[in-house]
């Protein structure tokens, strides 16, 4: 008895009704929120904090390239543990947030390269450079990619969730020894030249609009989840009787 | 309750060994893309002995995954289609044993031939003596796990029958086995210690022996299924 009041709340979170209606009065804070992060942290970011000793202006884009790196990276792990949730309990809802994470990590990890690529060319005079951070972040670009195309192999919804969570939890396992390796093999082909400056070394001025645009665009990672996940729900539940019932008061609405 | 693990290696290795011996071509194709692609490198780039046995690890060991890849899509495509993969999923099992037992012949039929033509290779680009031990060991082990993770990918993408798509799964997972096997045959090269990376591409093949069968026999079913 009290074991499964417990546990009503987990597969509360599971219906994906439940999920639409709580997000719809969550969305407007956590907007809020985010935009307030990413503004605060940009104008400081850029505008405040003390230009770089040797880099000048152009660190400035550590505030957009380190936060999308991040939540890439993250959002691999949130990918596969909704997978793995879904593979697991069989909850719907797990399988929809995955199948939402894959497009926004793929963007960012596309943002994270792209940015990377323009701050290394003041900075190391070429735009790439097979640096061991780079190098994995292309990687975890396929794997993104690769999550997204493994999706078209099947014409049922449910075993194309289950296949994406399958490779998901593939990639989980061989993410740290891909970032592992590839860290090794840089140091066996190339001498350290490139050297980041480390978090902790950074002076405080810095560091902290860039902990301000970590968090936002944590947030922001949310927000796109959140739409991308409610979008996917009306997609696949159009035959709920709640689904038809928004539409038509929506219409109404009109 | 039946034991979940036992039976169906043997008798999957041989079914799988005998039909690769019967159909000699598809054996024989991987083998022919190595020589012929290992012969192409140096009239692409240059037939300076030296220039070539510096590229020559990296070589060799792009070839042996291109090589791995053309041939596991097929690992369980023809069972797809002769209906005999629906047989084994019949069985309420794990499928672990047969599954190691299918890619035990596959990497009996292309690994260890890749590796035992090797050799042949390393002279063609005038790898130093001293590398070819580390380059045959490394092939053993790397292309064991190459068959592995292939597998991986030619179960989740049975339906569609792999292609481009099962080397986009499966490339990113190869880079480490890339990486570790060459670097074996590199620092043999630079008269380096090759046994770590050669115990690592060792310790990968454990985990995916460990792993990948359990990932083989739920895209597997998935297949048959979606």
């Amino acid at each position: 008895m009290n074991l499964h009041l417990q546990w009503t709340w987990f597969h509360r979170l599971g219906s994906p009704r439940w999920f639409y209606q709580k997000t719809q009065r969550w969305l407007p804070w956590l907007s809020f929120i985010m935009l307030s992060l990413l503004v605060a942290g940009l104008v400081w970011g850029l505008a405040y904090a003390p230009p770089d000793a040797k880099q000048g202006n152009s660190f400035r884009i550590i505030y957009v390239h380190v936060p999308a790196s991040v939540v890439a990276l993250a959002g691999y792990y949130l990918m596969a543990i909704a997978g793995a949730v879904g593979l697991i309990w069989r909850i719907k809802l797990s399988y929809m947030l995955m199948r939402s994470a894959a497009p926004i990590g793929a963007a960012l990890t596309f943002i994270a390269l792209v940015t990377g690529a323009i701050w290394g060319k003041p900075t190391w005079g070429a735009y790439w450079v097979w640096d061991a951070r780079i190098t994995s972040m292309l990687i975890l670009l396929f794997l993104y990619i690769g999550v997204m195309a493994l999706r078209h192999t099947y014409s049922s919804h449910e075993a194309a969730d289950k296949a994406s969570a399958i490779l998901g939890l593939v990639g989980m396992v061989n993410v740290p020894i891909i970032y592992k390796s590839v860290d090794w093999w840089q140091t066996l082909h190339q001498p350290a030249t490139i050297k980041f400056t480390g978090a902790p070394s950074m002076h405080p001025d810095m560091f902290m609009p860039l902990v301000v645009m970590i968090v936002g665009f944590y947030a922001f990672y949310a927000v796109s989840l959140i739409l991308f996940t409610r979008a996917e729900i009306l997609r696949r539940e159009y035959r709920a009787s709640w689904v038809k019932q928004l539409v038509t008061d929506k219409l109404a609405e009109k | 309750m039946y034991n979940y693990l036992s039976g169906g290696f043997s008798a999957y290795l041989y079914r799988d060994l005998l039909l690769g011996i019967r159909n000699k071509t598809d054996l024989v194709k991987p083998l022919i893309f190595f020589l012929l692609i290992s012969a192409l490198v140096p009239l692409a780039i240059a037939p300076e002995a030296e220039r070539l046995a510096q590229l020559a690890p990296g070589i060799i060991w792009i070839l042996a995954v291109l090589a791995t890849l053309l041939s596991v899509e097929r690992l369980f495509s023809d069972d797809l289609q002769d209906g005999s993969l629906e047989q084994m999923l019949l069985s309420p099992n794990m499928l672990i044993l047969p599954i190691l037992g299918k890619i035990a012949a596959h990497w009996l039929m292309i690994g260890l031939p890749l590796t035992l033509l090797s050799p042949l290779i390393g002279i063609w680009f005038s790898l130093p003596v001293v590398a070819v031990i580390p380059m045959i060991l490394s092939l053993a082990l790397g292309t064991a796990v190459l068959s592995l993770i292939g597998a991986v990918g030619a179960a989740l993408t049975l339906p569609r029958q792999g292609g481009v798509l099962l080397a986009l799964l499966v490339m990113p997972l190869y880079m480490p086995v890339l990486i570790f096997g060459s670097a074996t045959i590199q620092s043999a090269v630079d008269g380096l210690d090759w046994t770590a990376p050669l115990a690592i591409l060792a310790a990968f093949l454990a985990i995916a022996i460990a792993l990948c069968p359990l990932a083989i026999n739920a895209g597997l079913r998935l297949a048959k299924n979606g």
